[in-house]
């Protein structure tokens, strides 16, 4: 996992790696019609986030003013204005998990991975985030962790999230 | 070697299905992963090739699959369609889910795959378009507006470009049919979403799928890919979402597919005139598109002869939460909510009473027990204060406190309005701080007024449902529940 605290350190030469990736990355995905989120997207999957300074570059490169892309980083719940942690455990707290007994899951996961929903911890290990469904609501609680599906969390599947995410 | 099928749907995968696939393979079957049936009771499901057609075991771990080579494992569920959560549907849209590899092409058309769009271009545009009239689809996104009618205004529409959108953020907790059938028959899809161009004169086409489904846009994309020579002219692409809910709503999904703040606008002038980028647009969900190829190649007759009243042919119903036999169940509409949660469901999985359930989504009505002789049509949960929706049925049982979820209903609102009308934008946080003073026990009356006085204003003054159908979730809880309010019961009251 040393890949993804290597992305979401900012580069040491910002404008020039941000201005080189954003080219690089608009001719790869296609600088057609409505290219601003699918550019977004693609520059979060690169740093890990989207940096403020990423902003100019993204606004320079497809013609709109640095507030509409700003408008749309801020709108949307994806798009991560600091680095996410080592891990990311996406637990869902939507009405279905929550028929299953999640939010007795959602208090046992904060109190067990020792950070608050919705934040990273203080030594960048770990971010838990809300999801509001994952399309797997007849077996929650459910939670994507590290981009892997898991289902049916119960104490002892926490318990391996908990070492999981813990490395 | 025995040929045995594994599910890749995400939800299969979540119960460990590929670590069940992994174990297969170096025992030494051939292993094909499909979709999923959709019992999620019995995943990971093993299908073991016969002469006697497959044989379906599961749970099956990874530690078990010499005994299901062998035939020896005690979870023998012998043939799938022989289930009775099986044998009981009317699989029109579902048919290839859990059956096919989804990304085999031949699979595909050996199981009547491209006989709708086949079918459809022997005909003239104006009488697909006929067709799909006739046979009585409705919208499955939740509205149920006639999909014949919204393809006639586009067809009718003058201009060199026009586009087809599959709206696929399917974001309502306690649904996953869209995911499904992405992930378990995408050229389905596909051929739903090339019938409709070739219908209207559509030259490009975008399914926009929610980022919290990474296995549909992983298995559309290869699926599109696959399929290009198949749908050509038409051609496709697939564009990723970034978590905001109300991009399911169809003017803010073609607002997120511009590349703009995914916000509502108002109407008119309608998607079918003016949608994408301006132009003519058909904006359908995945499982009415995916309902037509089944309309063209046996006939709006044979779609319509299922049903209930105005609403005709099949529904993939979501069996979800708290429920013994959850998952997907395609029946003809008119069945009851009763027959669906007791019966099909099997009651709660955790074994207590069934106390409420919620359909349509985080914007449906929760009902209680005494109201399950409704039967599943547009026009009677309509009447009953609810709403249909994307046919999510979310089941609860006793443990469940409505005031704790009426909150849950405005909190939701609250973190996913776009923030573009009033009611919605600030309404929603009135809204949880109104909750939070009933549950407290402060002037418990009074506030309840309150609450309905600002529903009543969400429900007339929001631009669209996200706002609009808030109040159908807090309103029912509140009518049905009354205890939880610290009111008496309904019963108690009646008698």
């Amino acid at each position: 996992m040393n890949i993804a605290s290597e992305r979401s350190r900012p580069p040491a030469d910002e404008p020039s790696v941000y201005a080189e990736a954003v080219a690089r990355l608009l001719s790869e995905a296609g600088d057609g019609r409505g290219a601003l989120l699918p550019l977004l997207h693609a520059l979060q999957s690169e740093f890990g986030y989207i940096d403020d300074a990423l902003v100019p570059h993204v606004a320079e490169a497809l013609n709109l003013s640095r507030a509409d892309v700003h408008g749309v980083v801020t709108f949307y719940h994806d798009f991560r204005r600091l680095p996410a942690g080592r891990h990311i455990v996406r637990l869902c707290r939507a009405e279905s998990c929550q028929a299953r007994g999640g939010r007795a899951i959602e208090r046992a996961a904060v109190d067990r991975l020792g950070v608050a929903m919705g934040t990273t911890s203080s030594d960048g290990r770990l971010s838990l985030e809300p999801v509001y469904c994952l399309g797997l609501c007849a077996t929650g609680p459910n939670a994507l962790v590290d981009g892997v599906p898991v289902s049916r969390i119960d104490n002892g599947v926490l318990d391996r999230i908990v070492a999981q995410v813990s490395a | 070697m025995s040929r045995v099928y594994v599910s890749r749907d995400m939800a299969s995968v979540a119960l460990g299905a590929d670590a069940v696939a992994q174990a297969l393979a170096a025992a030494g079957a051939e292993v094909v992963r499909t979709g999923s049936h959709g019992l999620f009771r019995v995943e990971p499901l093993v299908e073991v090739e016969t002469a006697e057609g497959r044989i379906a075991y599961g749970p099956v771990t990874p530690d078990e699959v010499t005994a299901v080579l062998d035939g020896s494992h005690p979870q023998r569920l012998g043939r799938i369609a022989d289930l009775p959560f099986f044998a009981a549907q009317q699989r029109f849209t579902f048919a290839r889910c859990g059956v096919i590899d989804p990304l085999d092409l031949a699979d595909y058309a050996a199981h009547g795959g491209w006989a709708g769009l086949d079918a459809a271009r022997e005909l003239a545009p104006a009488e697909v378009v006929a067709r799909v009239k006739d046979s009585g689809l409705r919208g499955r996104g939740g509205a149920g507006f006639p999909t014949g009618i919204k393809w006639q205004t586009v067809l009718d529409a003058a201009g060199p470009e026009k586009f087809i959108v599959c709206n696929a953020d399917e974001g309502d907790s306690g649904t996953f049919a869209d995911r499904m059938l992405m992930e378990g028959d995408p050229y389905c899809l596909i051929e739903g979403m090339a019938i409709a161009a070739y219908a209207v004169g559509a030259g490009h086409g975008y399914i926009y799928i929610r980022s919290e489904y990474p296995f549909a846009v992983a298995t559309m994309r290869a699926a599109i890919e696959c399929a290009v020579a198949r749908i050509a002219p038409f051609t496709l692409e697939v564009r990723v979402g970034a978590g905001a809910y109300v991009c399911g709503e169809e003017t803010a999904l073609l607002d997120s597919i511009e590349g703009k703040r995914g916000q509502v606008r108002a109407k008119p002038p309608l998607p079918a005139i003016s949608g994408l980028f301006g132009k003519p647009t058909v904006i359908n969900n995945v499982l009415s598109l995916a309902a037509v190829p089944f309309i063209l190649a046996h006939g709006p007759e044979a779609y319509a002869a299922v049903g209930f009243g105005r609403s005709r042919g099949t529904m993939p119903v979501q069996l979800a939460g708290n429920v013994r036999n959850g998952g997907l169940f395609e029946v003809g509409f008119g069945i009851t909510l009763g027959e669906l949660v007791n019966e099909i469901g099997g009651g709660s999985d955790s074994g207590r009473p069934v106390r409420a359930v919620q359909v349509g989504g985080p914007l449906g009505a929760y009902f209680p027990p005494s109201m399950f002789h409704l039967p599943f049509d547009y026009e009677a949960f309509a009447a009953a204060g609810g709403l249909i929706g994307h046919a999510g049925i979310t089941v609860f049982d006793d443990s469940v406190d409505m005031a704790h979820m009426a909150r849950f209903a405005m909190e939701f609102c609250a973190v996913e309005s776009c923030g573009k009308c009033t009611p919605c934008r600030i309404g929603s946080t009135r809204g949880v701080e109104t909750v939070d003073r009933i549950i407290a026990g402060q002037d418990v009356d009074a506030e309840i007024e309150i609450l309905r006085d600002l529903c009543d204003t969400m429900k007339y003054g929001s631009l669209c449902a996200l706002g609009g159908f808030t109040p159908y979730p807090v309103l029912s809880a509140l009518d049905h529940f009354p205890e939880d309010f610290g009111g008496a019961p309904v019963a108690l009251a009646a008698e």
